[in-house]
């Protein structure tokens, strides 16, 4: 028996803008609008929204909640200030990826966690098993809806004035109270935007009304490869480690967390393999799963709407991991050539360079 | 601006979403608008080579979106005369013009008697509105 998809606030206007909707993390969720590379040029070059609703918030709360997250999530949480945000890693004792999130602080022990939709209940149910006295870990992935607005153009769009990357506030849109984050997931500038569930769609038709052009899950995973983003699922998992992954910048590895000990002998005898970035030389498009000549494998594969050209992420043995390196991608039994590049594959252009 | 849904008369349609154009004892074959409005803006066509053939109900080559892959059924078999370079060079032409600039090949017919099997565009319409 199939599951019943779940649906965002946002189901019937995604519909009604004409949306494909396609199933992804249990959830109903639109996969383009009118054009995925359409959409993935509109946020390269003016602003674009996504409904990403779907994504798990987690409350983490108390007077023991900073040293509890400390002991539980990968980076330095402690470095983290009032109205900041983090990019971290949840790990588990072998140093496997159990989600890639961002936390914020509000305050002295309150914190809030979003984490991928496919991941909400390994990682609810990992924190709330082991959650100490003194703080409670809630869901409540249910009770908010969440927007990203992207582009060089985001901010001006929305009327918001700049704001350093990973801060984030309490704001207003046009009538509507959000918790505005300068983060995102697709190597612009831009924020997300979090409201409570019932005015999602009062924000949505707020950042539409702006000019801001509605965009899909398609253009959000093109968008993230050129900017090299990592994937869980794909180029992250349980089976793969942060150091071998390239997020050893994500890895306090001076302090005890899940994993550490694991992480800090990979770190010191070096990685077998290597998570590179590259770029085909023939016409061809990588694919998840495509073996690499020499033991590689594929992790995520698209076509560069920027670039034209099939781009990839892949995990490859440390040998072959050097930028420039030759490689052969096996594209359904045919060998063809790309090139290891520096990652991001593509360098979004910063306003001040203009 | 995608092109609109259409289903020419003149032509002959196999149920993998395929169009040919009979020409005498040589035939222009494509895919169907359903074919590239489902896979959306097409970035790779992988051609087979000229002088090869094509088999009826087997795939000559593949059709790439952002997200998939697709084999190319072919509706016909014969001898490949020719492929479109335009569509090898710029895929997204099938999106605009699917039974025109779009086309992939041109065959020699091995079998003219395979016409008969394909259908025409109501029996093709009624396939799409069940899809």
């Amino acid at each position: 028996v199939e599951a019943t998809l779940l649906r965002t606030p946002l189901y019937a206007r995604h519909v009604s803008l004409g949306a494909r909707m396609v199933p992804f993390a249990g959830y109903e969720m639109p996969v383009q609008y009118e054009s995925v590379i359409e959409e993935h040029k509109a946020v390269r070059t003016d602003a674009g929204a996504f409904d990403v609703s779907h994504m798990g918030e987690i409350h983490v709360d108390g007077p023991t909640a900073q040293e509890f997250l400390q002991s539980m999530l990968s980076n330095d949480i402690d470095r983290l200030g009032d109205a900041e945000a983090q990019y971290t890693l949840l790990t588990n004792d072998a140093g496997g990826i159990v989600d890639d999130l961002i936390a914020y602080r509000f305050g002295h022990g309150q914190f809030y966690l979003v984490i991928n939709a496919s991941n909400r209940a390994a990682v609810y149910g990992w924190l709330k098993e082991r959650e100490p006295r003194g703080c409670e870990v809630r869901d409540a992935s249910d009770e908010y809806g969440l927007v990203a607005v992207q582009g060089p153009r985001a901010l001006e769009r929305l009327g918001f004035s700049e704001a350093p990357a990973f801060t984030h506030g309490m704001g207003e849109l046009d009538g509507v109270e959000v918790m505005v984050a300068r983060t995102g997931y697709t190597g612009e500038q831009g924020v997300e935007l979090c409201c409570a569930e019932d005015d999602t769609l009062a924000l949505w038709d707020a950042i539409l009304a702006r000019g801001v052009r509605p965009c899909g899950l398609g253009a959000r995973d093109t968008l993230r490869l050129e900017v090299c983003y990592p994937l869980h699922g794909n180029d992250i998992t349980t089976d793969t480690d942060a150091i071998s992954a390239g997020l050893g910048w994500t890895c306090a590895l001076d302090k005890e967390f899940s994993g550490a000990a694991e992480l800090r002998r990979i770190k010191e005898e070096g990685p077998s393999r290597r998570l590179v970035a590259f770029v085909m030389e023939e016409r061809a498009i990588p694919r998840q799963g495509m073996p690499i000549e020499g033991g590689g494998e594929v992790t995520s594969g698209t076509h560069s709407p920027m670039l034209d050209v099939g781009i990839g992420m892949g995990y490859v043995p440390t040998g072959q991991a050097t930028p420039d390196t030759e490689l052969v991608v096996d594209v359904r039994g045919k060998p063809r050539r790309a090139r290891v590049v520096k990652k991001p594959i593509y360098q979004p252009t910063k306003e001040d360079e203009e | 601006v995608p092109a609109p849904e259409t289903y020419p008369e003149d032509l002959k349609y196999h149920s993998e979403h395929d169009w040919a154009r009979i020409e005498g004892d040589e035939a222009v074959m494509g895919i169907t608008w359903f074919a590239q409005d489902a896979l959306g803006e097409l970035v790779h066509f992988e051609a087979p080579a000229v002088g090869s053939s094509t088999t009826k109900d087997q795939p000559y080559g593949e059709v790439e979106s952002v997200k998939a892959v697709s084999d190319v059924i072919a509706p016909l078999s014969g001898e490949i005369l020719d492929v479109n370079q335009k569509v090898v060079d710029e895929p997204e032409t099938v999106n605009d013009d699917p039974y025109g600039d779009g086309w992939l090949l041109r065959i020699r017919l091995a079998d003219p008697g395979e016409v008969d099997a394909l259908m025409d565009v109501d029996a093709y319409k009624a396939h799409v509105a069940e899809q």
